[in-house]
């Protein structure tokens, strides 16, 4: 059955990077404001879940060309690594700081290790749930 | 950091960077990369020696989780200085014969990640002080085991030895977990050093006999004492020069270590000393006695090399006699039979790395290790039979060879402890009497190793490539060790008063006598002399008369061998364990609900009936309001919608509806956070149910029988009613204040406004760290289940190649 979702397709191309810029923007404001990185990268997710529902595989797998299962992995890898990386400092096992800086621009910000911890969790959510969701309807 | 969390944590870094090399840089081999790492650290922990020679002992401490006294602990005496050494020297020639046993047709990273892990947390179990990180590193060794025998996973027998090695090292490794608990409770510490101080006055505990026990447990199981010796063998599967490293050198010798670490914890008990003597002592009878009638060459090592750790086993437990007298002369012969042991323990590490890697070069040369297809060898590859000679020699305890010193140690060790009056007199002179005719096995199968590899006829034509002397790299490892060996008998005392006295005062802390021995080449016409020169007389004899004699292993058959006891209990166990999930794995999704419901109905609906919590009031509770209402009464006309629609995907709109009216429910709570996430989970649950959907045949409604759509009913409205009195009930118990008041300064201790990212990311980090490991490990269980299935409709299982 062929289906004409033009429509779809044209709006999907423009609504998914205002989708990603709001994952963007969840994942930074977590620290003060709703968000986080589970949220963020389920947001990215459910983008490139929109994008396989109104286009086909192939296409966006030629458009995204990641390794799903490799995007885990590396999330994983980071929020485990940023656990055993607090030890360099002489800190117990999963310390986290932050400090303030003066950034250009942004004004005095507030940066911390819990960032890069969140974006292990943000990756390897988006990992999974890509992961899993393509496997499922790759195996026909 | 100091340098001794260093070197546990460089192996596993430099494992961390090995996948992402290239197979050849510059067309070197990466082995060369992998070899710098154990030279290195052999180097770096050398400097220690003359310091805890003197005496010293480095402690260092990573808080890991304080308040459970769970801190990454290192610590460096004798003891576990002497198995660094050896790991690590032992590691370096491994790793640079590997270079050449290996071609680069192998799959290398895997295997020297593998054999960096191994290495890393090898290092980690004789550093590490806490009992948690001993155990962990514990285990992280038989699963770098379990992978390195596996290396070959194509071939069926190398799956096999690589399962049967898991299975019995991690049953073992259990036990001791559970065994480590048990001390924990006791002494309420987990660091061994302070446990020391504190256990051995506690021996009327009723839990001191039970925790000596599973501690044994798996220290044998490591160690491949009898009866858990069978697994080592079968590992023989693993590439040589894992074998030499991993199964004779170090891993098997872990057991051995714990036990000498543990003495000075159990050793006064005279139950610790019989039952790790009378282990040791039937291991090394019994594995020197199926050494004689193997055919493989690397499983004639394997038994032997079980024989040998038998042992010194043994010499360990025997030890431990000193701890049961006062101080007098006796005390301090019987740490001179630790002393031995480890001296033994050394000797051992030589000789045997050099056997393995010999009988890897004829495998290499050859293309063969079976003794019935090798023969005269000695003229083809002089450089190797040299050092099969030495090595051999050295096993059967003939001077000039290091083998000779231990040997004669262990004579008079024997000697010393059969005139103990610990038990009736014929028992005790069992101990000398075992000793020796397991050492004239030993010379036995020693001769047969030798002989019948590089003596006799030649037959070129069962062999797959002609004899030739291996290259020069290939023969460095094994002559270095062979030199070693020579050197180890002319300059015992060097070693000896460096290395292995500081590792005496590790195993005797509470002993104020002089430790440590001067090992003497010569000493008299003795009986240990004598025992020597019958046993040289009478294994002659025995490997002359071989062929009349052999008929005796046929009183062993197969199917009465522990071999055969594993394989019948694995392929019942599976076999039961079968019928049993048929049983109730009926393949319909309604059986496995109505499974659940009903334990959630017992397990829960029972809780509140029998701790009457199921009163309840709702007086304190807000207003409803209007909109509320609409949103809940919205919420359940489309629950029972979902009972009465046509197709699924009806069905499963309706159902989709529920969640986002649950997320309206937070944002009226004002729950951003989990209103945002309840939202966007909802929208890719919902794809994902209609990506499934698209496998799953047309809905029509099934007439099931009246009984077991009566029990739906019942199961239904129970389990709505439970949930409905739960929810009531939570709310009108509170057993403890609210802990939420401390996150409320979530700004000030995380930097954060938001707090519930401030608990996903600092307060309770760890479990979201865990959260995110267990979401990776389903993914990738989703995705292997789903591909798995879809390799097996293609083509047929792996199988043996």
């Amino acid at each position: 059955m062929k289906t004409n979702n033009v429509i779809l397709r044209a709006v999907v191309r423009i609504v998914v990077f205002i989708i990603l810029t709001l994952a963007v923007y969840l994942f930074l404001a977590g620290h003060h404001n709703p968000g986080g990185g589970f949220v963020g990268g389920l947001v990215l997710a459910a983008a490139l879940v929109l994008l396989l529902v109104s286009y086909d595989i192939e296409t966006v797998r030629n458009a995204v060309p990641f390794d799903f299962k490799k995007v885990a992995a590396l999330g994983a890898f980071i929020a485990v690594g940023t656990a055993f990386g607090s030890f360099i400092f002489g800190e117990p096992f999963l310390s986290q700081t932050f400090a303030y800086f003066h950034l250009p621009f942004f004004g005095q910000t507030a940066l911390s290790t819990v960032t890069i911890f969140e974006s292990g969790v943000a990756l390897a959510v988006v990992g999974v749930v890509v992961t899993i969701i393509l496997s499922i309807v790759e195996d026909v | 950091m100091n340098t001794i969390t260093i070197a546990i944590i460089l192996p596993f870094l430099v494992a961390l960077i090995i996948p992402f090399l290239k197979k050849k840089i510059f067309h070197i081999h990466i082995g060369w990369f992998v070899v710098t790492v154990p030279t290195a650290l052999f180097i770096l922990l050398v400097r220690f020696v003359p310091e805890v020679a003197a005496g010293e002992t480095f402690a260092y401490s990573i808080d890991w989780i304080p308040s459970y006294q769970i801190n990454f602990l290192t610590y460096l005496d004798g003891l576990s200085l002497i198995f660094a050494l050896l790991i690590t020297g032992i590691g370096a020639l491994v790793t640079l014969y590997s270079i050449f046993y290996l071609s680069k047709y192998e799959n290398l990273k895997s295997f020297y990640t593998y054999l960096l892990l191994f290495m890393g947390s090898m290092l980690g179990v004789v550093f590490s002080d806490n009992l948690m990180g001993l155990y962990v590193f514990w285990e992280l060794t038989s699963i770098s085991s379990f992978l390195l025998i596996a290396f070959w996973f194509h071939r069926k027998l190398s799956r096999e030895g690589a399962q049967k090695s898991l299975l019995i090292t991690v049953s073992g490794g259990f036990a001791m977990l559970v065994g480590f608990i048990m001390v924990y409770v006791m002494a309420d510490t987990m660091s061994i050093r302070e446990i020391i101080t504190i256990l051995p006055e506690m021996s009327d505990h009723p839990l001191f006999a039970p925790a000596m026990v599973l501690i044994l447990l798996g220290a044998f199981t490591k160690s491949a004492q009898f009866p858990f010796h069978i697994w080592l063998p079968t590992a023989m599967e693993a590439p040589t020069p894992v074998s030499a490293y991993l199964h004779s050198a170090t891993m098997v010798k872990a057991g051995i270590y714990l036990v000498a670490r543990f003495t000075p914890v159990f050793g006064g008990e005279a139950s610790w000393f019989w039952i790790v003597t009378a282990i040791g002592l039937t291991t090394l009878f019994w594995g020197a006695f199926n050494a004689i009638r193997q055919t493989d060459l690397k499983a004639l090592l394997a038994f032997s090399t079980v024989s040998q750790l038998g042992m010194i086993m043994s010499m360990i437990g025997m030890s431990s006699a000193a701890l049961h007298h006062g101080h007098d002369m006796d005390t301090v012969l019987f740490t001179q039979i630790a002393f031995a042991g480890i001296f033994h323990l050394i000797n051992h590490s030589t000789f045997k790395g050099a056997l393995f890697m010999v009988v890897g070069i004829i495998d290499h040369q050859l293309g063969t290790r079976d003794i019935r297809r090798l023969g005269g060898l000695a003229s083809l590859m002089p450089l190797t039979f040299t050092v099969a000679l030495i090595g051999s020699a050295s096993m059967a305890g003939l001077p000039p060879f290091n083998g000779f010193l231990s040997k004669e140690m262990f004579f008079t060790a024997v000697l010393n402890v059969s005139e103990l009056n610990f038990t009736a007199d014929h028992i005790m002179t069992m101990i000398p009497v075992v000793a020796w005719i397991a050492s004239v096995l030993t010379f036995v199968y020693c001769l047969i190793f030798v002989s019948r590899t590089f003596l006799g006829r030649y037959k070129e034509e069962r062999l797959e490539r002609p004899g030739k002397e291996a290259k020069a790299g290939m023969l460095f490892s094994p002559v270095i060790l062979g030199l070693l060996v020579i050197l180890i008998f002319f300059f015992p005392n060097v070693l000896g008063s460096y290395v292995i006295t500081p590792a005496m005062s590790s195993i005797f802390p509470m002993l104020d006598v002089e430790l440590g021995v001067t090992i003497q080449q010569w000493h008299g016409f003795n009986t240990e002399l004598m025992m020597t020169l019958a046993l040289i007389i009478l294994g002659i004899i025995l490997f002359m008369t071989l062929r009349w004699w052999r008929a005796i292993y046929k009183l062993f058959p197969e199917h009465l061998s522990f071999n055969h006891l594993y394989g019948a209990s694995l392929e019942n166990t599976s076999k039961v364990s079968k019928s049993i999930t048929n049983a109730y794995m009926t393949g319909h999704l309604r059986d496995y609900m109505v499974y659940i419901y009903f334990f959630f109905l017992i397990v829960i609906g029972g809780t509140l009936l029998l701790s009457g919590s199921y009163r309840f009031e709702i007086s304190g509770n807000g207003e409803v309001g209007a909109f509320d209402l609409t949103i809940a009464i919205a919420m359940m006309a489309a629950a029972i919608s979902i009972l009465v629609a046509k197709s699924r995907l009806t069905a499963i709109v309706l159902n989709s509806f529920l969640g986002y009216g649950v997320a309206i429910f937070f944002v009226i709570f004002r729950a951003p956070d989990i209103a945002l996430t309840q939202i966007v989970v909802e929208t890719v649950t919902t794809v994902l149910f209609l990506a499934a959907y698209f496998f799953l045949p047309e809905w029509e409604k099934e007439d099931s029988r009246k009984r077991s759509k009566s029990v739906n009913l019942f199961l239904s409205i129970s389990v709505g009613v439970i949930f409905t009195v739960t929810a009531l009930a939570v709310q009108n118990n509170k057993l403890f204040e609210s802990i939420s008041t401390f996150f409320e300064d979530s700004y000030e201790l995380a930097g954060g406004r938001n707090i519930v990212n401030t608990i996903l990311g600092d307060f309770r980090a760890f479990d979201t760290m865990l959260e995110v490991v267990v979401l990776l490990i389903g993914g990738i269980g989703v995705y292997t289940f789903i591909k798995f299935k879809a390799r097996k409709k293609r083509n047929e299982p792996l199988e043996d190649k």
